[in-house]
């Protein structure tokens, strides 16, 4: 069989590069010829006729602090070593390298229609970001396994540029990429869960085959100090919208929030306001949506001096089949919104 | 939810399905009056329903001025 060569391009940050610390964390993109520090680790893994032909090399903060520049840039010189092949990382949990990481793998792939594999703890903020673009190999959060996870990415990268099929995330150890890939499989869907049960029921080890969205705790905001002088913001993921939905927030799996004008109004009326929401019987919010938006009550505290002023405009979208990346972006711009608003509390309904 | 808690914006949640609520992560729980109006009573009369509303922000209000410890 004839010998294939493998020219692989390696990514760095300062610190793993060996230009310095936080002190390098600004330096500009360049590029060594041959391995660099990690990329020596790689030595061992590699077989004949494959090579790190040259090492790139950035500071965190300038791929942070104008990413799609720095990655323009970083692009231009990955293509300058014409590879077959990028690997950048491992980042472990650093979470500045992770990005620049995964905005580079995704932009090579894209641009120079090669494979590019990073890798990162779980925890690390550019999993979230790449995992779907991006082939992301999971490691430890720091570089005492180095070795056996560039020799993974290596593994992934060698695969996926013979273009040989790429196993589940499990069995070749990247995060997985939310793909739905079809399959033949030996038993029906009925035999294989009776089968996992029975290995939970004995304590065995078993997949699922459905993987749960994972909810972050997040630390709970500290209280209010003074209700009397704050100011408080209703929302609502039940869609209660002005009358001609204008801006087109849809029944499910709404793309869209808004935020619409209470300022002078004690009482939502019902001619005023329509429901999108296709998951409950909306009859009764359209019939008083304060039933759903309590302004009306709200007005009452407000008059009572229990909270400092209602927020003049209440924020809504529609709650319902929502993909959760969807919803975080929702959720991520309302919050903008309330922030840039001067809001200190928010009451949300939610059906 | 969790993105405006994210954000440092305490929420105080009001909804039926709080079980639901809580396995996403909400800090500030307050039990709704139903799904087809979490902040209403339809079976009641106009004032009482009023009141009962007027009662469930004010819950929410006391949680929102109230530490959550873990």
């Amino acid at each position: 069989m004839a010998e294939r060569r493998l020219r692989i391009v390696h990514f760095l940050n300062q610190m793993f590069g060996g230009l310095g610390g936080e002190e390098a964390a600004g330096v500009g993109p360049r590029l060594v010829e041959g391995a660099v520090g990690p990329g020596r680790a790689l030595a061992p893994a590699l077989a004949d006729g494959e090579a790190v032909v040259a090492t790139v090399i950035c500071g965190d903060n300038y791929v942070a602090e104008r990413t799609e520049q720095a990655v323009g840039e970083l692009v231009a010189l990955v293509r300058s070593a014409a590879p077959d092949l990028l690997l950048a990382g491992p980042a472990f949990n650093a979470g500045r390298y992770g990005q620049a990481c995964g905005a580079l793998c995704q932009a090579v792939s894209a641009e120079l229609g090669i494979p590019a594999v990073t890798a990162m703890a779980d925890e690390n903020p550019g999993v979230e970001l790449y995992h779907r673009d991006v082939y992301v190999v999971r490691t430890g959060d720091s570089a005492r396994q180095m070795a056996s996870d560039m020799a993974a990415m290596l593994r992934l990268g060698r695969k996926l540029v013979a273009g040989e099929p790429i196993g589940r995330p499990s069995v070749e150890g990247y995060f997985p990429r939310g793909r739905v890939v079809p399959e033949i499989a030996p038993k029906s869907a009925a035999e294989r869960a009776v089968d996992m049960l029975l290995a939970k029921l004995r304590g065995e080890p078993y997949e699922s085959e459905v993987r749960l969205p994972r909810f972050r705790p997040i630390p709970a905001p500290p209280p209010v100090a003074d209700l009397r002088r704050a100011r408080v913001a209703l929302v609502t993921d039940g869609g209660l919208v002005p009358r001609g939905n204008p801006d087109q927030i849809e029944f499910r799996a709404a793309t869209k929030w808004g935020s619409y004008p209470i300022a002078g109004v004690n009482d939502l009326a019902s001619a005023d306001y329509e429901v999108v929401h296709g998951g409950y019987d909306t009859s009764l919010v359209k019939e008083d949506p304060d039933r759903l938006v309590p302004v009306d009550a709200a007005r009452d505290l407000e008059r009572a001096g229990a909270i400092g002023e209602l927020y003049d405009h209440f924020l809504s979208t529609t709650g319902l089949a929502n993909p959760l990346d969807n919803s975080r972006r929702l959720g991520r711009e309302m919050a903008e919104h309330l922030r840039a608003a001067g809001v200190d509390a928010v009451i949300l309904t939610s059906t | 939810m969790t993105e405006l808690e994210q954000a440092g914006l305490p929420v105080a949640h009001i909804c039926t399905m709080t079980p639901v609520a809580e396995m996403v992560g909400s800090n500030r729980v307050v039990p709704g009056n139903g799904i087809v109006h979490p902040v209403g009573d339809a079976a009641r009369t106009a004032a009482e329903e009023r009141a009962i509303r007027r009662g469930i922000l004010e819950r929410a209000l006391r949680v929102l001025a109230t530490p959550v410890e873990k």
